[in-house]
């Protein structure tokens, strides 16, 4: 493999790693604070296009207001889901809320095919991001070179929430013992609603990342990015956010070196991630980044 | 400063509280003593609203705290230092204090009173950045209660501190309960220790399979044959 090459994998590898990470920061933190996998968190992401898909062509919004509404709409939603699906079974065995998940991700992708209809529908590109550059012999999207810049941010922006803050450190006492957080005063309802919403927002900035990598959507298109950050979440230690980024960007090279090295793979790429996930669960449950649980 | 009248709960599918009937006046050391089981943390709990009662009323300053969530009960000026300690074991000693005042607004006034806080407890003060699980069971203790004081409650309650601690550190922490009423906050103690809550407390009440069997000033109770008999031995 000649070093253009090389530097052209690690460009793509960087941007699929970074989508990873960032949807699989949602996962984490829900799953930090709840303990619950939120498996419709795929389906939230899907959502995120949708609203900024008809922002732009139903609404003929610009395409930077579009994100940025479809954001914040996206980030209701998760509020709105917690409150009306989670908040009820919170004190209910953690299978209830488990299940619960399952089916609000199965509400969102039929209710999606409904509403939205199945056929896949192109998703625009501003031309910045749609335009190539070259460097060094090697040509890339605009798009690939923003998806981690824009990653990087959206990091540092939660990393300094729940490191820095009083949510945050709100958080990550209710991750430790939700009883003796409420004892503190916190409302712990409201803390666990910013925490959807966080998640569900950086969900659909990844989202509409991914959208316009593709460039199309539809309404199953959160499936597998959604299991993909959950095993990046697995992968990191799952309630861990560093841990989370780091999942996903391993996982992001692991499926294109992995291919660009033996392409005979590439059927296998979505197989990869998989196997990455019996590996982790089998060896080192805890994930690389994940603290012990507590006896 | 708190009334409790004819309170009772079910919990677990015991009547754990029955006809539970108490006065905290404002500014005086009130402790509840009795054997392990007999209701005490139940009867804290109740009052901040983490266990739901069945009958009665639990008045703060006038106001009822039936019905209310914990984090508004604990918004009124009411502290708990919990059984068990349950000091964030990851976070930092600081940072656990901090928690402590979560609904205190300013910077400024936060920083004195931790300050205040490591005047009471200099060893928190080494251990500030350490994480919470690392400390010892004293520290912890410590801890617990700093981090209720940070609230600057009107009324703080203390269950069992002194629970599983070294008799030197008993004593300590006894002596540090002592300080804090010194300087006007009201106390709810729960003790199992019911010799060293009796000695400091201005009235005493005792707790039996969830009712109230005696009460009476400190001094009255230490004096008292039953209480003689079935606690200090």
């Amino acid at each position: 493999m000649d070093v253009t090459i090389l530097l052209q994998q690690f460009i793509n590898a960087l941007s699929l790693g970074s989508l990873y990470g960032l949807i699989a920061i949602g996962y984490t933190m829900v799953y930090g604070i709840l303990r619950l996998i939120n498996f419709a968190h795929g389906d939230i992401m899907m959502m995120g296009c949708f609203f900024a898909f008809y922002g732009i062509f139903m609404f003929s919004l610009s395409w930077w207001a579009s994100f940025v509404i479809a954001i914040v709409l996206t980030a209701v939603l998760g509020i709105m889901i917690d409150r009306g699906a989670y908040r009820p079974v919170r004190n209910a065995p953690r299978i209830s809320a488990l299940i619960t998940a399952i089916g609000v991700s199965f509400l969102l992708e039929n209710v999606g095919l409904v509403v939205f209809g199945g056929r896949p529908k192109g998703f625009p590109r501003p031309e910045f991001l749609g335009t190539i550059h070259e460097l060094w012999g090697v040509r890339f999207l605009g798009l690939l070179i923003w998806t981690p810049l824009v990653t990087l941010l959206l990091l540092a922006f939660i990393l300094f929430v729940v490191y820095r803050t009083r949510v945050g450190r709100a958080m990550r006492c209710i991750s430790f013992d939700m009883e003796t957080t409420r004892l503190m005063g916190v409302d712990v309802n409201r803390i666990v609603a910013i925490t959807f919403a966080i998640g569900s927002a950086v969900a659909a900035a990844g989202g509409i990342l991914w959208a316009m990598k593709y460039p199309q959507i539809n309404p199953l298109m959160g499936i597998i990015p959604g299991l993909k950050a959950f095993v990046a979440a697995v992968l990191g230690g799952i309630g861990n956010v560093t841990g989370a980024m780091a999942g996903g960007l391993l996982l992001g090279f692991a499926e294109i070196f992995l291919v660009a090295i033996n392409p005979d793979l590439a059927g296998y790429r979505d197989a990869i991630a998989f196997a990455i996930l019996i590996l982790i669960l089998l060896f080192r449950p805890s994930g690389l980044m994940g603290e012990k649980l507590p006896e | 400063m708190l009334e409790i009248n004819d309170l009772n709960v079910h919990y677990g599918g015991i009547h754990a509280l029955k006809g539970v009937t108490l006065s905290v006046p404002e500014g005086k050391i009130i402790t509840l003593v009795g054997a392990n089981g007999a209701g005490k943390s139940t009867l804290l709990r109740t009052i901040c609203g983490l266990v739901t009662a069945t009958g009665g009323s639990i008045r703060f300053e006038g106001r009822e705290l039936i019905g209310l969530k914990t984090f508004e009960i604990i918004k009124l000026g009411i502290a708990m230092a919990p059984e068990g300690r349950k000091i964030f074991v990851n976070l930092s000693v600081y940072e656990n204090l901090l928690m402590g005042a979560y609904n205190r607004k300013g910077e400024t006034e936060q920083k004195r009173d931790i300050e205040w806080v490591y005047t009471i407890f200099p060893r928190l003060r080494e251990r500030t950045a350490q994480k919470g699980g690392t400390l010892s069971g004293g520290e912890q203790q410590m801890l617990a209660v700093g981090r209720a004081l940070m609230s600057r409650p009107r009324l703080l309650m203390l269950d069992e501190p002194s629970l599983g601690l070294a008799p030197l550190l008993i004593r300590e922490v006894f002596r540090i309960i002592g300080q804090i009423h010194g300087e006007g906050t009201t106390i709810l103690l729960i003790e199992q220790n019911a010799m060293a809550a009796l000695h400091i407390a201005d009235y005493g009440y005792v707790l039996e399979t969830g009712k109230i069997v005696l009460e009476g000033t400190g001094k009255a109770l230490l004096e008292d044959e039953r209480v003689r008999e079935a606690y200090l031995g």
